[in-house]
């Protein structure tokens, strides 16, 4: 009769078994949360983030807010038309500009912009800005997320690659318009 | 025929299931949850398998790809026979399966089967109706149109508000740094592998409780669940008063499940399927999201909470009702299980039933959205412009040119967003309008700048003449008191 203090050989091997199973499975754990995670870890590095180009700044009359296209620096084969995207350019004049994103601050809607009564309007649940980016009203908490921008060359271009959200996207959140609400 | 008998004799020597089938068929239930009350939950049962059986047909022709996914559609709902009915059967049973569900567990929950010794089927039949709806928004998403690629962006948008955390979240829910082809890939991993191997497994344990601990009998008022007795007590219930489950209650389920199954069809045949809606073309902007029907409730209420509310109760909300949902059977494990013995409960579903009711009905309409195009398209009513002075008129144009019309109607067309304005000039006097005009205020942008004087003056004079004919418009008091009086003290003192 074996004593409980003593092991038997086979009771010995399964629990090895039991070990070597679980070491092999923390090594493989490894890679696969690693891959599960790398949008992740590649966004903290904010390698997602780089200038480009909207176009010559001639495009852009002085005093007039228009749509400018992008390719997102960050590119899949397979993703089609959504790497495409949509800003607001405002040329305030000479070289001062706005760049909005078309997404609402609130939950992320495509805004329009009205030239003649100078608002920016959400479709969705009713957000408004004024035609510097800054809240009118309705449900945002406040004004429209602008990109970084540059002209170079008389070129502009504008630092993006992440989908602006409230919450995220450091380099968008850095210039915060006056908040009314 | 006696070789097919032999034929299963054969296989069954080997498989051996045939005694555990006939035990499962016959076990005894009590005589009275024989009744039309007992069928939802097997109604869901079949939904689930006729949306595994055309999931699995869409997936022979759908591409998982954001360059394909739409096109693959439009080829099914057009170049592929019938490829328009499977989709239509996919997403009708969709919307039936959630409605199923929700019937299934408002009647578990007043016929009280969720307390001893039954909380973890309830439990686990919680975590079913999440997996549902999370099998409805992923579905949604494979749609993969303006709608699905908007609506991840509203997903986005909420994610990203969780603390600390929230940038990562959405990273990881998109797949990359916005929506693209890695965010249709994951979601179809979720809705075609991970969720509906979860639903599986959780449907199998949710059955296989049923069958242990036997189908909840029928609530009687004044039968009080108590731990120490019920198990006793339920068992003398089926032995007295037990019939087999097959044929005795089987075929209610029975009817009720082609019923349902005939209901999918005939919607499928009648509405036909769902979208897609334009191409996932996020540079075209001319687009008003809307979610699908369960969702429309979450819409509403996300335009209808003041602002500072907002992030709480998105993060919060859910959190709590789970918690509920998950506490419930804890809370109130035993005691009275008819519902109507338990006035709180039935009006705590009444309660939710009109919140939600009300909240997708008003979503229907959506009265917080602005009209983009009322401003061009909706014309000022002919009997607002008969006889106006040019002033007044111009006033109109401003009106109409400066989008007034997308957020306020007039004669019942334009937008919800603010008052109508039919009759503004009874409700505020000429300052008021100047006033609200330049400086906006409640949910309304100022103007001040974008209006010069002379439109606000012409705009002012055009809302003044928006009166009842037989209603004067509202005037301030003290202004013509203030006029009496100047116009008094010029007067010459009478003798």
């Amino acid at each position: 009769m074996p004593n409980e203090n003593t092991i038997s050989r086979r009771g010995l091997f399964m629990k090895l078994g039991i070990l070597f199973n679980g070491l092999v499975a923390t090594a493989l754990a490894v890679p696969i949360v690693r891959f599960l995670l790398s949008s992740v870890t590649r966004g903290n590095a904010n390698a997602y983030l780089s200038w480009v180009p909207l176009g010559p700044v001639g495009e852009f009359p002085e005093g007039e807010t228009r749509l400018a296209t992008f390719r997102n620096p960050y590119v899949m084969p397979t993703d089609g038309k959504t790497v495409d995207t949509a800003c607001w350019v405002r040329r305030i004049d000479g070289e001062q500009f706005q760049v909005f994103a078309v997404n609402c601050a609130h939950l992320g809607c495509p805004v329009r912009w009205f030239p003649q009564s100078g608002l920016f309007m959400c479709p969705c649940h009713g957000g408004a800005y004024y035609r510097d980016g800054s809240r009118a009203s309705g449900p945002p908490e406040r004004g429209l997320f602008e990109y970084p921008h540059k002209v170079q060359s008389g070129l502009i271009s504008i630092q993006a690659g992440e989908l602006p959200t409230p919450g995220g996207s450091a380099a968008l959140l850095g210039k915060r318009p006056p908040c009314a609400g | 025929m006696r070789w097919l008998i032999q034929l299963g004799e054969w296989f069954d020597r080997r498989l051996q299931i045939a005694a555990p089938i006939r035990e499962v068929a016959e076990h005894p239930v009590p005589r009275n949850t024989a009744s039309w009350w007992y069928v939802f939950g097997s109604a869901a049962l079949v939904v689930f398998v006729l949306q595994l059986v055309t999931g699995i047909l869409l997936a022979l022709i759908y591409v998982p790809s954001a360059n394909e996914a739409w096109s693959s559609l439009q080829a099914l709902n057009h170049d592929v026979t019938l490829g328009w009915f499977i989709r239509a059967l996919h997403g009708w049973g969709s919307n039936f399966m959630v409605a199923i569900v929700l019937i299934h567990m408002v009647q578990v929950f007043l016929f009280g089967a969720y307390k001893f010794p039954r909380e973890l089927t309830w439990i686990v039949g919680v975590f079913l109706l999440l997996m549902t709806l999370g099998m409805a928004f992923s579905g949604q998403v494979l749609r993969f149109d303006q709608d699905a690629y908007w609506g991840l962006g509203i997903g986005a948008s909420i994610a990203s508000r969780v603390p600390i955390i929230g940038p990562a979240i959405v990273k990881l829910m998109l797949g990359g740094p916005i929506i693209a082809g890695a965010t249709l890939s994951r979601f179809f991993a979720l809705h075609v592998f991970v969720i509906p191997g979860m639903l599986i497994g959780f449907v199998c344990l949710h059955l296989l409780m049923v069958l242990k601990l036997g189908i909840n009998e029928w609530p009687m008022p004044g039968r009080i669940v108590k731990r120490a007795t019920y198990a006793s007590e339920y068992h003398e219930l089926t032995k007295q008063d037990g019939a087999p489950f097959v044929p005795y209650a089987i075929w209610k389920d029975l009817f009720f499940a082609a019923f349902v199954l005939l209901a999918v069809a005939a919607c499928a045949i009648y509405f036909g399927p769902f979208g897609p809606t334009g191409q996932p073309d996020p540079t075209i902007i001319q687009t008003a999201p809307k979610p699908d029907y369960f969702f429309l409730w979450l819409y509403a209420v996300l335009s209808l909470l003041p602002p500072s509310l907002e992030t709480p109760a998105l993060l919060i909300g859910p959190v709590l009702v789970i918690i509920a949902l998950l506490l419930l059977p804890f809370l109130s494990g035993e005691g009275e299980k008819s519902w109507r013995r338990r006035p709180i409960a039935v009006l705590t579903v009444l309660l939710l039933a009109i919140m939600l009711g009300t909240f997708t009905r008003l979503a229907q309409s959506a009265p917080w959205s602005p009209h983009m195009n009322a401003w061009s398209g909706a014309p000022v009513p002919d009997r607002y412009l008969h006889g106006t002075t040019a002033l007044e008129r111009q006033g109109a144009l401003i009106f109409q040119v400066k989008q007034c019309r997308n957020c306020h109607a007039l004669g019942e067309a334009g937008g919800q967003r603010g008052p109508s304005l039919d009759s503004v000039a009874v409700r505020l006097t000429q300052d008021q309008l100047i006033r609200q005009v330049i400086q906006g205020g409640g949910n309304m942008p100022a103007y001040g700048k974008n209006l010069s004087p002379a439109e606000t003056t012409a705009l002012v004079a055009f809302l003044e003449t928006l009166h009842p004919a037989r209603q004067a418009p509202a005037r301030d008091a003290s202004r013509d008191a203030a006029l009496a009086e100047s116009q008094g003290r010029r007067a010459p003192a009478q003798p």
